[in-house]
């Protein structure tokens, strides 16, 4: 059987959803945050939410994801995402609104939005990207950065005693009493991709169903902020970043 | 018995040369380009190994920039 012959629209079994457009992503090669947009946009469409579906970007390398998936998004200020979420959700409860944020923006300028929001049981789903570093603005220390990384602002490594320790975002998003599902999952082989699509589609589906506040931790990686290739640093976040941030669902409130 | 044929059709005006679908492929079917660049100046993901390839779409999973599409048949 020949190439001509297997390719043909009746046999497709992949390919790039459709509510990713053809605008090239200004990510860096290999990012996380390409396969993550891949999985907003099978979710949403497979749940048949094209037309309810309302995004709000961060401030950080993630800005422009409004630029690639085409939704309804909003462009919130720096951190403040959870806030216009909440503000979008109880104007519009009709719709599935969800943000999407980094480390920086989430863990840092943003944590009291964030823990706010998640107590208030918003019927919102935060996306949250945890790579350790402050990709956008050239790979600086982050809340979440490990002990012993190195980061353009500590050259030395993370240490306890000048800088304190990385924040678990997650677990303490675990302890509230609003959240309905929190979860750390990842994106760096096909199971995990698996295992994260179906994490985004149940805190999709909460959110519909107002069950509360749901928190998707994606633990990704930043092979440019990290210096290494987009193989090495998959590598890298399992034998470094797994064992802290360890992968799974941390409250389901059925 | 069945065989299962598949093919991959890499975007290669939109791939970026992050080498995670050669990774991932169980069976090196995909290579980076060594000399060819595309418009912006990456090497980009190629077919190497046509008759390999079992349509298993993890090359497709892992692309952070859904670069590729994958056709599968199974020949009776």
């Amino acid at each position: 059987m020949t190439r001509e012959e297997i390719i043909k629209p009746e046999n497709l079994v992949y390919k790039k959803p459709t509510l990713m457009n053809d605008n090239p992503m200004h990510y860096c090669p290999g990012c996380s945050h390409g396969v993550v947009h891949k999985l907003i946009a099978e979710v949403i469409e497979e749940m048949g939410l094209e037309n309810k579906a309302v995004g709000v970007s961060p401030v950080g390398c993630a800005v422009f994801a409004y630029n690639y998936l085409d939704i309804d998004w909003e462009e919130a200020a720096h951190g403040r995402a959870p806030a216009l979420a909440t503000a979008i959700k109880r104007l519009w409860p009709s719709r599935l609104v969800f943000t999407y944020q980094g480390d920086g923006d989430l863990a840092c300028i943003g944590t009291a939005e964030t823990i706010h929001a998640l107590n208030r049981g918003e019927n919102i789903t935060i996306i949250f990207i945890n790579n350790a570093i402050y990709g956008m603005t050239g790979g600086q220390m982050a809340p979440t950065t490990l002990l012993g990384m190195k980061t353009a602002t500590c050259p030395y490594g993370r240490d306890a005693a000048i800088h304190g320790y990385p924040l678990k975002m997650t677990e303490i998003a675990a302890t509230l009493e609003g959240t309905a599902y929190v979860t750390r999952q990842s994106v760096h082989s096909v199971p995990a991709i698996r295992k994260a699509k179906k994490a985004i589609r149940k805190a999709f589906e909460n959110s519909m169903n107002g069950k509360g506040s749901n928190l998707v931790e994606i633990v990704s990686t930043c092979n440019s902020g990290w210096k290494m290739s987009p193989a090495a640093a998959n590598k890298w976040m399992e034998e470094n970043m797994f064992p802290f941030y360890q992968l799974g669902d941390l409250k389901d409130k059925e | 018995m069945a065989k299962i044929k598949g093919a991959v059709v890499v975007d290669s005006e939109r791939c970026k040369g992050c080498n995670l679908c050669v990774v991932a492929c169980p069976l090196d079917v995909l290579a980076l380009t060594t000399k060819e660049v595309n418009k912006r100046g990456y090497t980009f993901a190629q077919t190497v190994l046509e008759d390999t390839c079992i349509g298993c779409a993890s090359c497709a999973t892992v692309c952070p920039d859904g670069c590729i599409s994958v056709y599968k048949v199974k020949q009776q």
